[in-house]
């Protein structure tokens, strides 16, 4: 399996670390001849001794048509994805600016709607969406930020263009395999790290602490910081525990928490009940508090919206912060950052229709072959077509559903997604990937260096995602002096 | 901390001390199986009466041969105690309060059910039993040293605390039935037999050489029973066991007035038991008290700090 660049052929793709058969990028020059100066069998026990490293630590990607709880150890491969350390502060300028612009629509949303007086974002698009809660209109969280972590998903066409591809505002996973994935580099490569300057990322866990710690709505040094799972069972539990653990928060299920007579949150501890001031929530919106939402939810707490709105408990993402990752809303984003900012994106928008308007529309319907069509309102790569791998019956589906809710599909080229070595059995091929980096914003932002590059595990494939069969890399950020 | 993270940690450290024990168990009585004489009316059903779970077992296996008993006793995942369903449990209760417990402790309770479900795919004996036993009864020893070690000794690691000696005062106790006559066949000239009989028992508690020291002198039954039940500082004693549960409520724990009641109300019971007579005759029945009364303590602990009602608190 020894690596020899002089036969890896990204193709027509972007690689992110070879340029052409047997010439590394820049960035990535160092890393790329010390792999291939490994000989196949310490290649081989390299590997090996990550996936042992994976196994002890017990990462695991629970996915939910598995029934039960069964735990799959999500793959790692363990070629690192490098970005040059110029590039990345221009993406984070970009994520920042981003990030300002879709708080600022979502609170402007919730309270005094200029930009859809405006005529800039159409009204009926946001009367019309499952994400808008009215239970929220009014509401000030503090700092008036609603969106405190978000998870952007940036990828890379084949011209290097990078775009973001879209915005996870609501409960937002992976950053714990993002830590992971390095402290398992580090033990498999450990002498690279003590040659070349790569940025950590293992700070993550205390930014969010103090993310967090400055919503808390009393003034203490120590404010009470919960983590709320939706259980076990939840497919990203174990980062759940990871974050709480990380931050030495509790972590803890709804069923744990009572919301008081005085409109305070409680939890129920052998001490009897103790007040909480900050949670960070990893259970959706519609199970947060059956009194307001989903009354057969047995996730949430009764009476929390009301604790929320009176002030008396932050929740981390706000509820209804998801209003601003709906992919229709996603398409008027440029547009969005133009009305607050007066600012033009740093980081541009992947070219999307609305299968709202008829024109586009039409457009849409007459390519499916091309384009890939994704539903307003799902996650995890489900409910969307990928035109030129889908069957005529597949197309023909979407033509119905299309036709049928227009406002609920848009619909973006297929692109082709950058690639980068992965070790495949016993050869390394080009592999599609993309990169979630992760930013945190109250009264300051922060972008982790780099985030999480999921990778396409099977050849040809441009589905990422952990549910489908994707795996994971680590990502470095590396400081080379020039671009 | 709460509620259900200590119910969790306590469950964890049952479980845990439940899986080393029945190792324990199962390595003594095929030693005694292979050692003592063919007469003495020694059968592997037998072991499955001492776990006390053979309503369970004679609904699923039809007959009680060594490789029923075994497999009942070690991969049965349906058996709750077998050592892979114990593991398993514990694997997960420790996995789901991973934030208060060291990454090492979630770690090598992790790989620890990954090597047992490794051993026992698809045996229904594992082919090196002893060695398999013994890893087993080691690497638990270790966990747990492992969280006496690097947990902060504050509520969390008490709940550890009153978990492992509650099962292990349980354990124990089985392991005094193992040395109970009544494993004999009637009839069986019973005197030399009993001194070997205890003997394995000992072992079976890595209480041989401890008892040495502590009576000086050779095997006696009354003193046996005296030493596994009224011992205060051997760690196995039963006696031992619910002085440290005792001293987790009194000095550790919030609002423990009853559960500390129950716990003293068996120390009495322990420390006034007459072992001399109770080896003779009664000592089985003593031993369904004792049983009957730790899981009365069991019920207290639950409801005083597990299950507490929400409107009460409030």
């Amino acid at each position: 399996m020894q690596i020899e660049w002089t036969t890896y052929d990204p193709g027509e793709f972007y690689d992110e670390m070879i340029s052409s058969p047997g010439n590394p990028r820049r960035a990535a020059h160092a890393i790329a001849s010390y792999l291939q100066r490994l000989s196949a069998k310490q290649l081989g026990r390299r590997q090996h001794a990550a996936d042992l490293a994976i196994a002890e630590m017990g990462v695991t990607f629970t996915v939910y048509s598995e029934g039960t709880n069964i735990d799959r150890t999500w793959p790692f491969d363990i070629i690192p994805r490098i970005i040059p350390q110029k590039e990345w502060t221009r993406i984070e300028e970009g994520l920042k600016q981003r990030m300002t612009a879709l708080n600022m629509f979502i609170h402007d949303l919730y309270n005094e709607q200029k930009i859809l007086n405006d005529g800039i974002v159409p009204k009926k698009l946001i009367s019309g969406s499952k994400s808008f809660l009215p239970q929220c209109i009014g509401a000030s969280p503090r700092f008036n930020v609603w969106a405190h972590i978000c998870g952007s998903d940036l990828v890379r066409d084949k011209d290097g263009t990078l775009y973001v591809l879209e915005d996870n505002l609501r409960v937002p996973s992976g950053v714990s395999y993002m830590i992971e994935n390095r402290s398992i580099t580090k033990r498999v490569f450990p002498e690279l790290f003590r040659k070349h300057h790569i940025l950590p990322v293992d700070d993550y866990p205390a930014h969010l602490f103090d993310m967090l710690a400055s919503l808390s709505p009393r003034p203490l040094d120590y404010p009470e910081i919960v983590v709320m799972t939706p259980g076990i069972y939840n497919s990203a539990y174990f980062e759940h525990a990871y974050l709480a653990q990380q931050m030495g928060a509790e972590l803890l299920e709804g069923g744990d928490l009572v919301v008081g007579a005085d409109d305070c949150v409680y939890m129920k501890t052998i001490d009897g009940l103790q007040r909480v001031d900050v949670i960070y929530r990893r259970v959706n919106d519609e199970f947060l508090d059956p009194e307001v939402f989903r009354e057969d939810s047995a996730l949430g707490v009764r009476g929390l919206m009301r604790a929320w709105r009176a002030g008396n408990v932050a929740l981390a993402n706000a509820p209804g912060a998801g209003v601003a990752d709906d992919k229709v809303i996603y398409t008027y984003v440029p547009a969005i950052i133009k009305y607050y900012l007066d600012q033009d994106p740093i980081i541009p928008n992947v070219p999307s229709w609305r299968c709202e308007d008829r024109e586009q529309r039409e457009h849409v319907l007459a390519n499916l072959d091309k384009l890939v069509v994704k539903p307003a309102n799902e996650s995890g790569g489900y409910g969307m077509l990928v035109g030129p791998h889908a069957t005529t019956v597949e197309r023909g589906k979407f033509v119905n559903l299309i036709k049928r809710n227009p406002r609920n599909y848009i619909a973006q080229p297929t692109l082709g997604l950058s690639t980068a070595p992965t070790i495949c059995g016993q050869h390394v091929e080009p592999r599609h990937l993309d990169l979630r980096p992760f930013i945190l914003q109250s009264d300051r932002t922060y972008v982790t260096a780099g985030g999480l590059t999921r990778v396409a595990l099977r050849k040809g494939s441009l589905v990422v995602n952990s549910s489908q069969g994707g795996g994971s890399k680590d990502t470095w950020i590396v400081d080379t002096g020039g671009n | 901390m709460l509620s259900r993270v200590a119910e969790r940690l306590y469950w964890t450290a049952r479980y845990l001390e439940r899986a080393e024990n029945t190792a324990r168990l199962v390595r003594v009585f095929s030693s005694m199986m292979l050692d003592l004489p063919k007469g003495v009316g020694l059968n592997w059903r037998q072991l499955v009466d001492v776990s006390g779970a053979h309503e369970h077992f004679d609904r699923n296996y039809r007959t009680s041969g060594e490789r029923n008993v075994i497999k009942f006793m070690l991969s049965d995942m349906d058996t709750q105690g077998s050592v892979i369903s114990s593991l398993a449990m514990a694997r997960e209760n420790i996995r789901t309060t991973r934030d208060l417990v060291p990454s090492e402790g979630w770690e090598h309770v992790n790989e620890l059910h990954l090597f047992a479900r490794k051993k026992l795919a698809g045996k229904s004996i594992p082919k090196d039993r002893h060695e398999f036993l013994s890893e087993i009864i080691m690497r638990c020893q270790q966990i747990t040293g492992l969280l006496a070690g690097t947990m902060s000794h504050g509520p969390a690691y008490q709940f550890v605390r009153v978990g492992r000696n509650l099962e292990r005062a349980d354990m124990t106790t089985r392991m005094i039935d193992v040395g109970s006559a009544t494993l004999i066949a009637p009839g069986v000239e019973l005197e030399r037999l009993e001194n070997r009989l205890w003997t394995y028992v000992l072992r079976s508690l890595s209480a041989h050489q401890m008892y040495r020291q502590y009576v000086r002198r050779r095997i006696q039954p009354g003193q046996v029973l005296a030493f596994l039940l009224q011992d205060t500082i051997f760690p196995r004693a039963v006696a031992h066991t619910l002085g440290e549960i005792a001293s987790c409520f009194e000095k550790y724990l919030p609002h423990s007035e009853e559960p500390l009641r129950a716990a003293l109300r068996l120390q009495r019971l322990v420390a006034d038991a007459n072992t001399e007579k109770l080896h003779t005759e009664g000592l089985h029945d003593f031993i369904d008290l004792l049983q009957f009364e730790f899981g009365n303590l069991h019920q207290e602990i639950s409801a005083t700090w597990f299950s507490m009602e929400m409107d009460e608190a409030l």
